[in-house]
């Protein structure tokens, strides 16, 4: 053992027996034989993708086409493991995204779920998404560009960059825009083979193709195209049905035929934005109930609490032509 | 002789991976770490220049790591350091400090005798390296 003899610090003792104690080496992993059979549902990182995925599935409603690209990628990581296992050696996937569709259709949210998939396969080291926008990558003056996107990265690394209404990053109109600077960054931090960074571009589908066009550089590099489609109208009421469960209110059956109703009218006025124009048609059902609920003026019990009423959504400016006519 | 400096001076030099591990740590337990470099050792000079800003926000050391490499390749011959700021209330102080870099060549101190009023003598430590100006200290710097 080491003993301070007078002053000064005890040498690095070179007894055998404490110098083996105190570095433990971690076990190396075995490769598995030629003919060994390798199950893949026992893989313990198997277990946490499947609930990820079954979580994607019971939490989003539609979007089958997503569900099934989201399942392909998180199987060829799983098979990508196994194949390690077995000492074959693959380069390491790219895992760039870009996610294209109209506004509130999810795309924020799957980036949420691949993150956990991708982190429990261990291709990123946290389940962590970094949101951007054009502010915080692109600069204000010459030579401000480069530091601010590269604190973005490094505020990312390890999870997933996920830049929101990537198409605004290049401006064709203006040359001397810094978007390009940017993009440039991003190349070269996206062909670092160490990094563990992940970049998902997202924005709505005919200017993201645009973009890509733009930029074949950046397309090429990005080999994970996922198309968000717009819901129709059953999954809305699906949604909305989903919210309202989520915050501990439900719909009387009148009131989910009106709701119904409303999304018809609705979709078809601009600026629909799926399920984020059903939050907030859900957000303002819930002041009217709540006014109405004031104004009762009498003692209140929880059904009263839970219930929208078809009051409540027939409140709504959308319905207001037909108390007009009505009147 | 091998500057003694800050946590970690005993051991052997860290590698870039403990340095992330380290780095990792601190920005675990919510400390801002920013990376200052020097070329005058002596272990009264607290006050080193600061490369860039401190980066705050930070969740996983490669954006440090980053920082780091380029203040090597900017100062190859300079003592380089990694600096944790513990900003809560009570501490408000540097939590860990250590050295990523030192100079191929450390020439080491003098020990000066230094005559005081009534004849007390005292003691002065004088870094053989601040006899040249700064900048020509260290080869490369």
């Amino acid at each position: 053992m080491n003993t301070s003899q007078g002053f000064g610090f005890p040498r690095p003792s070179t007894d055998p027996a404490t110098v083996a104690r105190t570095e433990e080496l971690p076990a190396e992993p075995v490769t598995l034989a030629d003919d060994a059979e390798l199950d893949l549902s026992v893989d313990e990182a198997a277990a946490r993708v499947e609930q990820t995925l079954a979580a994607l599935d019971a939490e989003l409603v539609g979007l089958a086409s997503v569900k099934r690209r989201v399942r392909e990628i998180a199987s060829l990581l799983q098979v990508d493991r196994a194949r390690e296992r077995f000492g074959l050696t693959s380069s390491r996937p790219t895992l760039h995204m870009s996610f294209t569709g109209g506004p509130g259709t999810g795309k924020t949210t799957v980036a949420m779920r691949m993150a956990s998939i991708l982190h429990a396969l261990g291709y990123i080291r946290a389940p962590r998404v970094h949101v951007v926008t054009r502010d915080d990558l692109v600069g204000q003056f010459i030579g401000h560009t480069a530091p601010k996107t590269k604190e973005a990265l490094a505020r990312a690394a390890g999870g997933v960059l996920f830049i929101d209404e990537a198409y605004y990053l290049f401006r064709p109109e203006n040359e001397r825009d810094y978007g390009q600077e940017v993009i440039e960054i991003l190349l070269t931090e996206m062909e670092d083979e160490r990094g563990d960074l992940v970049v998902v571009f997202a924005g709505y589908p005919d200017r993201m193709a645009r973009f890509f066009s733009a930029n074949p550089g950046l397309s090429s590099r990005v080999p994970h195209h996922i198309e968000f489609k717009d819901y129709d109208h059953a999954e809305l009421v699906q949604i909305a049905d989903l919210m309202v469960a989520a915050e501990n209110f439900r719909f009387d059956e009148e009131a989910r035929g009106v709701f119904s109703e409303y999304l018809t009218r609705r979709m078809e006025r601009p600026n629909f934005s799926n399920a984020r124009s059903v939050r907030n048609a859900v957000e303002r059902c819930r002041l009217r109930q709540a006014r109405r609920l004031v104004g009762l003026n009498r003692p209140l019990r929880k059904e009263d609490l839970v219930t929208l009423t078809a009051e409540d959504v027939r409140g709504s400016s959308l319905f207001a032509d037909d108390e007009g006519a009505a009147v | 002789m091998k500057l003694r400096y800050g946590t970690f001076s005993y051991l052997p030099d860290l590698t870039d991976d403990e340095i992330a591990a380290q780095v990792k740590y601190a920005l675990d337990q919510g400390w801002p770490v920013s990376v200052e470099h020097t070329d005058d050792p002596h272990p009264r000079n607290v006050y080193w220049e600061m490369w860039g800003l401190p980066m705050f926000d930070l969740a996983e050391p490669d954006g440090v790591l980053a920082q780091i490499t380029e203040c090597r390749r900017a100062f190859p011959g300079r003592y380089v350091r990694v600096l944790a700021y513990d900003a809560r209330l009570g501490k408000q102080t540097t939590a860990l400090s250590f050295l990523v870099q030192r100079p191929a060549e450390e020439p080491g101190f003098l020990l000066e005798r230094v005559e005081g009023p009534d004849r007390t003598q005292r003691y002065a430590l004088r870094s053989y390296a601040t006899d040249k100006p700064a900048g020509a200290r260290y080869a490369g710097a």
